[in-house]
């Protein structure tokens, strides 16, 4: 049996996969996005260290409020950790737990697959369309992430696409453009949800001593999100203005 | 009107009516109609006076020289010409009547807190007439008055109405009022032959009495204009009926809750039979619904500011219970249902009546969404789980005050107010004294040894305490309710219930969450006291963590389910009046705060003085690992033990509730049928923000309809009190997003 490092667990997820969500948030992450609101995450700590029977018990006792909802692991990167996240999803599956991830999709596939094939959807988070400046907002090339997609479209895995509206990065009309034109070609691609950066985890980056380079960014204003959410009308799940 | 007749026909037995002829409504909101242009002139008018009113500093106008009866006063009207429901407490909207006999104090000190004066005509009256106040201050122990001034009960109805009792308004309609006093007549003749026994002839001074205000109902109605002694023939009819039965009983009893109970659904049955016949159309109906919700959202009693204090933004707990299932599998929403949490539309949101949807998961989808959709947009309505309280009290039962469950018609309580129970955790510490006045009320309890609380030590003195606070608390409520039925009987109420009733003595616990996190404290991590010279803790240094309530963790939970199972099982054991069996709520209305400001600082780390969390919510900030782990705590605690109610306020702000509004909709739904399906109790519901809340403390006059929900009951947020308005924005606001 693998353990777990954990960041936290959380018994009531609302914006994570459909429906209400038991959020497992696994600790550390190999990318360093320039707007991460939880950077506490990225280093993997040994203070909340539990096996996947031990998380599927707390799971277990809040069933009647997941009916219609399920597990989501998310992070940090939950799949950084891809033997303990299979074994979690194999305990839900037997119980019947609808399950997502929640990923950058950073991780080669060669490690994630396994995990991949055992959660019924991902919520992958494509973090820029363009290789060179997904490194330079995150540290890595989109790579990983799009072949984790094109795994999805063969496999016939259901995605939802997340993708952070960051002024001066990813919010551009060329860069939605080409974002909209690659997902439109995925059957597996069900909801595109377009998140206006914010500003909200900013006191977690000082807490821990670090620098934001974003910390002058302004968050994206309403015509801006507009403006973003019309090049995705295809999957009709506009960001929230 | 053409209903299917049955046992309703023979005797009073409204259930029977309504499951033969009630229409289940399955579909959607869509048939709902917007206010008419008379309700729109009519509740603007409501709203100026109201704006008037707190222009006036809470109380608009008072009648001081008139003891509020049944047929007290002259008719009262907004606008004749508009109004399609009439009838009001005195002869001008919003005017307060005085009702004495709960106590004449009460009503001497509330007119002088408006500058008025008791004339003498009514002192006079005093000098030869007891009230109910009077009574028990005369048989009071000491016991019983230190244990009042040390706020280790509180709350107690000693000097005012006890409410909490639900008239059958719904049996005049359905029988008219002659029925109901030939009814009563012949219960009355039956006795004839007994041996007049004290309670024989108690029973029968009250019919006696019951019989009278019937007649002063038809006599106060026949004022407006109806007759009143027939059956309703139609839904305006009805809803008018009911009203003038609801109003004679707030013009008789100043009661601290004045529950409607359950009328929605009976009165769909006239609806549905008005809309076939063409009587009356869709707007025509909604109408009579929003002109009846504005007469409810009007109702005032004149009360102290100190009674503000405890129960704060002026609430009468005017509530009504809408939907539920009926026993014989079928839900009982109707399109009454949806037309009475229009109203909330229509008129928009208001504390008063207290919209209390009674959910199951098994209640049509259309209305489950429909209802989050208006708690999302108004923070107006709390629910309560029908799962739980059909099996305790079958498909026709009511919720008195905010949680407290009764069949309407057949049972009745004594209400109790609360004891508290984190100071009673204190004198286990202190060897039965009290923490902020040194006086030594439970004698026996002992010195704990020096150094760290040692669990099982404070837990056997604090059971020792609970022995002698249950034993004291119920011989209170004994006298307490000797002298209401003696002095200050709720004769109109009565007369609207049957013969045989089932009465239950309702006590409640306030503090449970700072007790049950002490003893965590105390088990888990080192408590230590820090004693002043008189050797009474003060303070507390706690080193090391503990699991803490709210948090789903068992080790914590477990005490909060043995502390109120305990506490339960020895109020069953005492002796009540009336032989009423001991009931129990965990409820405290906005008293945590007046409760915490009684309260020395307590081995969890709460400091003198400083709140507690409402009802049986988790201590604020303390439940961190996001609301449904607070949720399972909470519904961890056995109804059973607690069946007067356990009260939980849920706040989230709407971001955290999902992304777009069938997100949050559908999320709310899954929240209220899981928390159902794990036997919680109540929920309150508010989805705000709390900048919205902190703006309306500095613009209250921007916000006069902003509503929201705190243990029990909602309020208007800018009628409480400051204190109370800070204590519900620091309240945990479940905000991950």
């Amino acid at each position: 049996m693998t353990t777990g490092y954990l960041h936290s667990l959380e018994s009531f997820g609302a914006v994570d996969g459909p429906g209400i969500r038991f959020v497992v948030f696994l600790s550390g992450c190999p990318l360093r996005c320039l707007y991460c609101h939880n950077p506490d995450t990225w280093v993997q700590k040994q203070t909340l260290c539990m096996t996947p029977p031990e998380v599927m018990e707390k799971i277990r006792s809040e069933r009647s409020f997941l009916l219609r909802g399920g597990v989501t692991l998310s992070g940090g990167e939950p799949l950084m950790q891809a033997e303990f996240c299979a074994e979690l999803l194999t305990l839900c599956r037997q119980e019947g737990f609808h399950t997502a991830i929640d990923t950058s999709g950073a991780i080669p596939l060669e490690q994630s697959r396994h995990a991949i094939d055992l959660a019924d959807m991902l919520l992958l988070d494509i973090k820029d369309i363009d290789p060179e400046d997904c490194r330079t907002l995150t540290g890595k090339t989109n790579e990983n992430a799009l072949a984790t997609l094109d795994y999805c479209e063969q496999t016939g895995k259901d995605v939802w696409i997340r993708h952070v509206l960051v002024p001066g990065y990813t919010l551009n009309p060329d860069k939605l453009q080409r974002l909209a034109d690659k997902l439109s070609r995925y059957s597996c691609v069900k909801r595109v949800d377009l998140l206006p950066y914010h500003t909200m985890g900013l006191y977690k980056w000082e807490s821990l001593g670090l620098t934001c380079k974003l910390a002058d960014t302004p968050t994206p204003t309403a015509e801006e999100i507009a403006m973003a959410n019309a090049y995705f009308t295809k999957w009709k799940t506009p960001a929230a203005e | 009107m053409n209903f299917k007749s049955g046992i309703w026909d023979r005797e009073i037995n409204l259930r029977d009516f309504i499951v033969r002829n009630y229409t289940p409504y399955d579909g959607d909101d869509s048939f709902l109609a917007p206010p008419t242009a008379r309700t729109k002139a009519l509740w603007d008018k409501v709203l100026a006076l109201l704006e008037q009113e707190r222009k006036a500093g809470g109380v608009l106008d008072i009648d001081e020289h008139t003891i509020s009866t049944i047929t007290s006063h002259k008719c009262g009207y907004i606008d004749k010409e508009l109004e399609t429901i009439v009838g009001l407490q005195t002869d001008a909207p919003l005017k307060r009547a005085i009702m004495p006999f709960g106590g004449i104090r009460m009503v001497r000190n509330s007119l002088e807190a408006y500058g008025r004066e008791l004339p003498p005509d009514i002192e006079n009256v005093f000098k030869y007439r007891k009230t109910h106040n009077d009574g028990v201050f005369d048989v009071y122990t000491d016991d019983m008055k230190r244990a009042r001034h040390t706020g280790i009960i509180t709350g107690l109805p000693d000097a005012y109405g006890r409410g909490r009792i639900i008239g059958d308004y719904r049996r005049i309609p359905l029988y008219g009022v002659d029925r109901l006093i030939e009814d009563k007549l012949a219960a009355k003749k039956a006795h004839d032959a007994e041996p007049m026994y004290g309670d024989t002839v108690r029973n029968l001074e009250e019919m006696a009495e019951q019989i009278k205000a019937l007649k002063e109902l038809k006599q106060m109605a026949a004022e407006y204009g109806f007759d009143i002694s027939r059956p309703a023939e139609n839904t305006q009819e009805a809803i008018q009926w009911l009203y003038f039965g609801y109003l004679a009983a707030i013009k008789e009893q100043n009661g601290a809750a004045m529950s409607l109970g359950r009328v929605s659904t009976f009165l769909d049955i006239y609806a549905q039979e008005d809309l076939k016949n063409g009587t009356f159309t869709e707007e025509q109906i909604q109408e009579l619904v929003d002109h009846f919700i504005m007469k409810l959202r009007m109702v005032r009693f004149l009360r102290t500011p100190a009674y503000d204090e405890l129960f704060s933004g002026d609430p009468t707990w005017v509530t009504e219970s809408i939907g539920g299932m009926c026993e014989d599998g079928r839900h009982m929403v109707t399109k009454m249902s949806y037309r009475f949490l229009h109203t909330l539309v229509n008129l928009g949101p208001a504390p008063e009546p207290n919209l209390t949807v009674l959910w199951s998961h098994k209640l049509p989808e259309n209305f489950k969404k429909f209802c989050a959709r208006i708690s999302i947009s108004t923070s107006s309505i709390q629910y309560e789980n029908d799962e739980l309280m059909r099996e305790c009290f079958g498909d026709d039962y009511g919720i008195a005050c905010c949680v407290s469950a009764m069949p309407i018609g057949k049972q009745m309580q004594f209400f109790g107010a609360r004891a508290n129970l984190a100071k009673a955790l204190l004198y286990a510490i202190n060897d039965g004294r009290d923490e902020r006045y040194g006086d030594q009320l439970c004698k026996g309890v002992g010195q704990v040894p020096d150094g760290p609380l040692q669990f099982d030590d404070v837990y056997s003195r604090f059971e020792y305490v609970c022995e002698w606070l249950t034993k004291l608390y119920i011989n209170t409520l004994n006298i307490i309710h000797f002298m209401h039925d003696k002095y200050c009987y709720e004769r109109l109420q009565m007369a609207l219930h049957d013969e045989n009733i089932i009465r239950t003595s309702a006590c409640g616990l306030a503090g449970l969450s700072v007790v049950v996190d002490s003893l965590s404290a105390i088990k888990y991590a080192k408590v230590t006291p820090i004693r002043n010279e008189e050797g009474i803790a003060t303070d507390f240094t706690i080193e090391g963590d503990y699991p803490k309530f709210g948090n789903n963790d068992p080790r914590v939970d477990e005490l909060a389910t043995m502390v109120v199972e305990r506490f339960m099982k020895r109020l069953s054991r005492r002796r009540t009046y009336r032989n009423s069996i001991p009931t129990m709520s965990i409820l405290t209305i906005t008293s945590n705060v007046v409760y915490g400001k009684k309260t020395g600082s307590t081995p969890d780390g709460r400091k003198a003085g400083e709140p507690f969390a409402p009802g049986a919510n988790p201590m604020h900030g303390r439940d961190t690992n996001g609301c449904i782990a607070s949720m399972l705590s909470v519904s961890k605690i056995p109804y059973t033990y607690a069946e007067d109610g356990i009260s939980y306020t849920f706040s989230i702000i709407p971001d955290a509730l999902g992304k777009d509004e069938e997100d949050k909709e559908n999320n709310l739904v899954s929240l209220l049928d899981g928390y159902t399906r794990e036997h919680g109790h109540h929920m309150n519901v508010n989805v705000m923000n709390r900048e919205t809340l902190i703006d309306a403390m500095d613009h209250p006059e921007l916000y006069p309809q902003l509503t929201i929900r705190v243990s029990g009951y909602a309020v208007n947020f800018i009628k409480l009190t400051r204190e109370q308005q800070l204590d519900v924005i620091h309240r945990t606001f479940h905000t991950r997003m």
